[in-house]
């Protein structure tokens, strides 16, 4: 029982709901409240993940545990996966948030920008550390709604489109994940993830799980922007304010999307191999399409986002993997190397996207500009932004020694080993493709000759934006050392011990 | 916005009461009959939302209107997070604790903090949907202009 | 079964309205015909044939219940409902004093 858990949804509500009451009377309440709850809420991530190891925790609202051996209560459980999570999300949060105070005053209501932005965090931290299937799809929708509100934030057309489209495809999923979460809890009269999983593993009929299955992929996959259920991202993502980009493209398609497929593919349902493959595809299908999409945009904010549906499709092939070699039983070392790899790539994927949407939103602010044709030359009036964004482009097209290098080299070494060729082959040509289009984002963005108007009045962003940059690039090489199998064992192994060992979460939770 | 006619403000006048005091008794009795504090609330939205439609409203003062409901709104919402991290202040590390005594069931003052949450989550609510109606009308007001 | 079935053609009915419908409004309501589908299924999940209402009273024992896990769960899907339905208005209703219109033939400065 640690108390600390719940805080971490109820801080960032409390700390929404004061910046409604009080923004309105202090003056710039709100723009010191939020940047210190956001920090706060790191320190406490940081502090649960470093005193966690490979054990977890268990949380209960209310004091109701088991009412006759059955799991009554509201469960939070805290373990490797998702305090590795609880990380990602607090800090690219938090670098987001110092980054819009500067960002964000060119927007009227700053107030509910703050409010908004605290909201979305207090439901992803609630997604990731809840431990039945209602209250995640509660937390998901907190998450998800005040996204809709922040991608219309700007209010001009395109905004106020993007944001209706956006809703419309996430109510849809919204409702495919609440029908099969009542099917699922019509067949084992229970919400409760570790005990579903109890209860599949004394016999289920089959092919009502594989519709039940399809039901949550199609939800969960169009939450995480997977082709072909990726219609609605480049629009949301290109539309909002750049901070929220980083932290939809960064974050919410993570924690809303994958952790939960991840989470609920392998911890709670039992591995079928029919599904496994049908992820697998659909991750090398997002790859491939989001990385030939990305190379046409002119966009640079689309062009950022089709690149995140292709690397996301990547994180979700790495897993696919690991499900399928899981689901055949053999060949364990290799599923754990797949895995290993996908988180790795998830947290990197995290870090230089997130990076990336700031740069673009540098660019922004000072060209009022998307358009790669109308940029050029501001290699030496930026040099922040032009050296991080150089940083994390690299990074994302695994060129050594960046993070990004690493974590692809151990996927497509998970994929030779496993025998999957033609996905290792695939893999390598997206990176490719991948070194393409952000060598264009780069040579017309911050080298190639400026198109007329002259550069003198521009000049380099405020303090809190570089900073942040600077801040995450760093992190970009930081996290290169994750490689290092003792580094590596330390931070990603509790993690990826909680998703090789799938039938743990549930033993450890209902204590048999 | 404008009023309707004479009938329907009359009898707008003679029912807004009754349904305001028929969702006070839906919340207070949430811990015994169906209802609670969402529907309650809802009701007692309601009965301001046909006051509003009846009896019509300058777009001026439905904007104080607004920022009057956003506050209790927020108000309500941090009374339920207060009360529910009340037992952390015991020392009792259990979020959602009901720490008051829970006294016999079935009577009105029983089932310990149950019945506070059910009126702060009422008050919430009908704070919550009188906001967005009133946003809404704001919007068409500045629209039609 | 036939309710089963009968919530699953309400699904669709509102599947259909989505994609077919041209007016912000009208695809809003048919998202809330989808919601409300489920929501029926959920409640239908939770029903057991004579049951009464999930209200303990003391004095009475042995009585059987509907399952009231459904209901709960139904209730709050509902507050859920509300708020999207909520935000796609504010949506639609700004996207009306932009375009001066709520068809969506007229509304696309996005493809893709």
């Amino acid at each position: 029982m640690d108390a600390l858990i719940p805080l971490f949804v109820a801080i960032p509500l409390i700390s929404a709901f004061l910046i409604m009451l009080l923004g309105k009377l202090v003056k710039g309440f709100h723009r010191y409240f939020a940047p210190l709850t956001l920090l706060a809420l790191l320190v406490m991530a940081v502090y649960e993940f470093s005193g966690l190891g490979t054990s977890s925790i268990q949380y209960t609202m209310g004091g109701w545990a088991y009412e006759g051996g059955f799991p009554v209560g509201i469960f939070m459980v805290l373990d490797g996966f998702s305090a590795l999570m609880l990380c990602i999300i607090n800090l690219i949060g938090f670098i987001a948030l110092f980054y819009s105070l500067s960002y964000i005053r060119k927007y009227t209501a700053e107030g509910n920008y703050y409010a908004l932005f605290c909201l979305i965090i207090a439901g992803m931290n609630g997604v990731v550390l809840s431990g039945d299937l209602f209250n995640l799809f509660v937390f998901l929708e907190v998450s998800v709604i005040s996204s809709y509100a922040l991608v219309a934030f700007g209010v001009g057309k395109t905004e106020l489109e993007a944001s209706f489209k956006y809703q419309v495809l996430g109510g849809l999923a919204s409702m495919l994940i609440l029908l099969a979460i009542g099917l699922i809890y019509w067949k084992t009269k229970t919400l409760n993830i570790a005990d579903v999983r109890n209860v599949l593993d004394s016999g289920y009929s089959k092919p009502f799980y594989i519709f039940i299955q399809v039901l949550l992929i199609s939800g969960f996959g169009l939450k995480a922007a997977i082709i072909p259920f990726h219609a609605w991202l480049p629009d949301a993502h290109s539309s909002a304010p750049s901070p929220i980009s980083a932290m939809l493209s960064g974050v919410l398609i993570k924690a809303v999307g994958i952790y939960v497929l991840i989470r609920l593919f392998f911890n709670m349902f039992v591995f079928s191999h029919e599904i496994a493959v049908v992820i697998t595809v659909l991750g090398t299908v997002s790859m491939v399409i989001g990385a030939l999409l990305a190379l046409i945009q002119w966009d640079v904010k689309r062009l950022l986002a089709y690149s995140s549906i292709s690397q996301i499709g990547l994180v979700v092939m790495a897993f696919g993997m690991g499900m399928i070699l899981l689901a055949k039983g053999d060949n364990l070392p290799v599923a754990s190397l797949a895995i290993a790899g996908g988180l790795y790539h998830l947290v990197n994927h995290a870090v230089f996207k997130g990076l990336l949407f700031l740069n673009a939103g540098a660019l922004e602010h000072r060209l009022d500009t998307r358009d790669l044709k109308k940029m050029g030359g501001l290699a030496p009036v930026m040099p922040v932004t032009s050296s991080t964004s150089f940083m994390a482009s690299m990074s994302i097209s695994g060129i050594p020694p960046f993070n990004g290098f690493f974590s692809k080299l151990i996927i497509i070494i998970a994929a030779i080993n496993g025998k999957f060729y033609l996905l290792a082959t695939l893999a390598v040509v997206v990176s490719i493709v991948t070194l393409a289009y952000f060598l264009k984002f780069q040579r017309f963005a911050f080298f190639n000759k400026s198109p007329g108007k002259s550069l003198e009045k521009i000049k380099e962003v405020p303090f809190p934006m570089s900073f942040s940059m600077v801040f995450l690039a760093i992190l970009c090489l930081a996290l290169s050392l994750l490689a290092f199998p003792s580094i590596n064992d330390a931070v990603l192994r509790p993690a990826i011990n909680v998703l090789m060992q799938s039938d743990l979460y549930s033993t450890t939770i209902l204590g048999l | 916005m404008e009023g309707m006619s004479t009938i329907v403000k009359k009898i707008t006048q003679l029912m807004a009461g009754l349904i305001f005091l028929y969702g006070i008794y839906i919340i207070l009795h949430g811990h015994l009959t169906p209802g609670g504090g969402f529907a309650g609330g809802a009701i007692i939205a309601g009965a301001f939302i046909l006051l509003i439609l009846a009896f019509g409203n300058s777009a001026l003062n439905l904007k104080k209107e607004v920022a009057g409901s956003s506050n209790i709104e927020s108000v309500a919402i941090l009374m339920v997070t207060i009360l529910a991290m009340m037992a952390l202040l015991f020392g009792i590390k259990v979020f959602f604790f009901n720490f008051l005594p829970k006294g016999t069931p079935g009577e009105l003052l029983s089932a310990g903090a149950i019945p506070l949450y059910n009126i702060f989550i009422g008050i919430e609510v009908a704070g919550a949907i009188l906001t967005i109606f009133l946003a809404l009308v704001i919007f068409k007001e500045e629209s039609s202009k | 079964m036939t309710v089963y079935i009968l919530c699953f053609v309400l699904f669709l009915v509102g599947l259909y309205g989505v994609i077919t419908r041209r007016n912000l409004i009208k695809i809003a309501i048919s998202m809330s015909i989808m919601e409300f589908s489920i929501f029926l299924l959920l409640v239908l999940i939770g029903y057991i044939d004579n049951g009464l209402a999930p209200i303990v009273d003391p004095g009475t024992t042995g009585q059987v219940y509907v399952d009231p896990l459904p209901q709960a769960m139904v209730l709050t899907a509902i507050v859920i409902g509300l708020a999207t339905t909520a935000m796609l208005m504010a949506i639609a209703i700004r996207l009306y004093r932009k375009y001066k219109t709520f068809d969506i033939r007229e509304i696309k400065n996005l493809r893709g």
